[in-house]
């Protein structure tokens, strides 16, 4: 079954891959694609301005209960936790922070596997922490897509090791053997 | 951990036995909080969930607590502050008497924020703020108005971001650990009970503040409060929610007009 959707965490060091991966994605490819990336609270940011150069989806930074489309890739808004509902809408959440981090990978990556099981993709990048590792163990445990960075090539690589410590079957790809993957699949 | 059909059982039995409608909440939050609350309570499935639920009354009040996400700061956005009262606060200045509606207030960061810049900007004099919740728990410590000193370097950036013009601290008594709201900032506030869901119309407001409360919510409920937003307000008034949230899909939305698009200030025209 191929997956309805590809759901990328990252911290520290994740923005130059997701660059390089949405610059080499087959222009053929439209599957909707949502980033979650720890980032400043209270800044103005040209994280979207700057994807948008890079990308032939359209680029939006999601509002509370936004349907998701084909073609487009959704950007988690700083300070909110992500959540999916059964409509495929997003939902926004403001409760604690968790594992330090809010939106935290983690909340997001296991409320997509409880709604999207199989059809979820799940891609963790260079970080300089812990989020994400439990989210994707569970994307993989509902038989969902799971990729993590090559540890070598990561420039933090903390994040993706901590997803292979706690779970050692996701597929553990460089940039360019995640783009080729991903072409491959969902052209 | 409970599924998302347990899920559904779960809160038709709630409403059944307890009167608290929570069928028209955001699913995915929904389940995420309880998931949450059976943890902390080491509780394994939804059968020992609802057991607890209907034979503990004390079990269900910390129930309601914890799944009312009651998680706020001090200035919390900075910009939306100060938009407030550049782009607002002139327009209060001209009623000889503001009444403000604090909905969802939480723990009354919110609230006190309000309050500090309307003091700051000389409008506390003919201010009344009604701050309501739907957690009584909530309500008790918002009276209180007891915070931790923790995170006050953090809402002491807040709040010059926003044009403070005092030290923050001047508005607090504190000790090691605490620090307390002045009680002269909770004089014009009632505090009371009030559930957007069920409840309606208590006051005619000039400002509603409804801030990253109807994320909590689904199309069909955001559309039910944000109506009752637009019966409580005059024309002319104005309301403001969060800056991820919209008012793009409601009923009311041709009534509006956008006063700051980028923090989601609007005041009704119609």
């Amino acid at each position: 079954m191929k997956p309805e959707l590809i759901v990328i965490g990252g911290s520290a060091g994740a923005f130059e891959a997701i660059l390089s991966i949405l610059n080499h994605l087959d222009k053929n490819i439209n599957i909707p694609i949502v980033i979650v990336l720890h980032r400043l609270r209270n800044t103005v940011s040209s994280f979207e301005a700057i994807l948008q150069r890079n990308t032939h989806y359209l680029v939006k930074e999601i509002e509370d209960k936004q349907k998701i489309e084909q073609g487009c890739i959704y950007t988690a808004p700083a300070d909110y936790h992500l959540l999916l509902e059964e409509d495929l809408s997003f939902s926004l959440d403001v409760s604690e922070a968790v594992n330090f981090s809010r939106p935290s990978i983690d909340v997001t990556f296991e409320s997509f596997s409880t709604i999207l099981k199989e059809k979820c993709c799940g891609i963790l990048l260079s970080g300089s922490n812990h989020d994400g590792a439990n989210g994707l163990k569970i994307i993989a445990e509902n038989n969902g897509t799971t990729i993590i960075q090559d540890c070598n090539e990561a420039e933090f690589a903390m994040m993706p090791k901590a997803a292979k410590t706690i779970y050692n079957q996701h597929q553990e790809l460089n940039t360019t053997n995640i783009i080729n993957t991903l072409n491959n699949e969902y052209r | 951990m409970i599924t998302l059909n347990e899920l559904d059982e779960l809160l038709f039995t709630i409403k059944k036995q307890f009167d608290y409608d929570f069928s028209d909440y955001s699913k995915a939050s929904m389940l995420r909080r309880i998931n949450r609350f059976m943890t902390i309570n080491n509780m394994k499935n939804a059968v020992d969930l609802k057991f607890e639920l209907i034979n503990k009354p004390a079990i269900f009040q910390d129930f309601i607590n914890e799944i009312v996400v009651n998680v706020s700061e001090f200035f919390r956005d900075p910009s939306f502050f100060k938009s407030l009262q550049q782009k607002v606060f002139p327009y209060l200045e001209s009623y000889p008497k503001i009444n403000i509606w604090s909905a969802g207030c939480s723990f009354g960061e919110e609230t006190y924020s309000l309050n500090i810049l309307l003091n700051e900007n000389n409008l506390f004099s003919k201010s009344r703020i009604y701050a309501t919740d739907i957690s009584s728990n909530a309500i008790e410590r918002s009276r209180k108005g007891i915070y931790d000193n923790g995170n006050f370097k953090e809402y002491t950036k807040n709040y010059y971001e926003c044009g403070g013009k005092e030290s923050l601290k001047n508005y607090f008594i504190s000790d090691e650990k605490h620090s307390m709201i002045q009680s002269e900032l909770k004089q014009n506030i009632l505090f009371s009970n009030h559930n957007l869901v069920a409840d309606g119309v208590f006051k005619e407001c000039q400002l509603i503040l409804c801030r990253n409360v109807l994320i909590y919510f689904n199309n069909e409920l955001q559309n039910k409060a944000l109506e009752l937003f637009y019966e409580s307000l005059p024309v002319h008034g104005f309301l403001a929610i969060g800056k991820k949230e919209s008012l793009r899909f409601s009923s009311v939305y041709e009534n509006f007009k956008e006063i700051d698009r980028e923090e989601k200030i609007y005041q009704k025209i119609k």
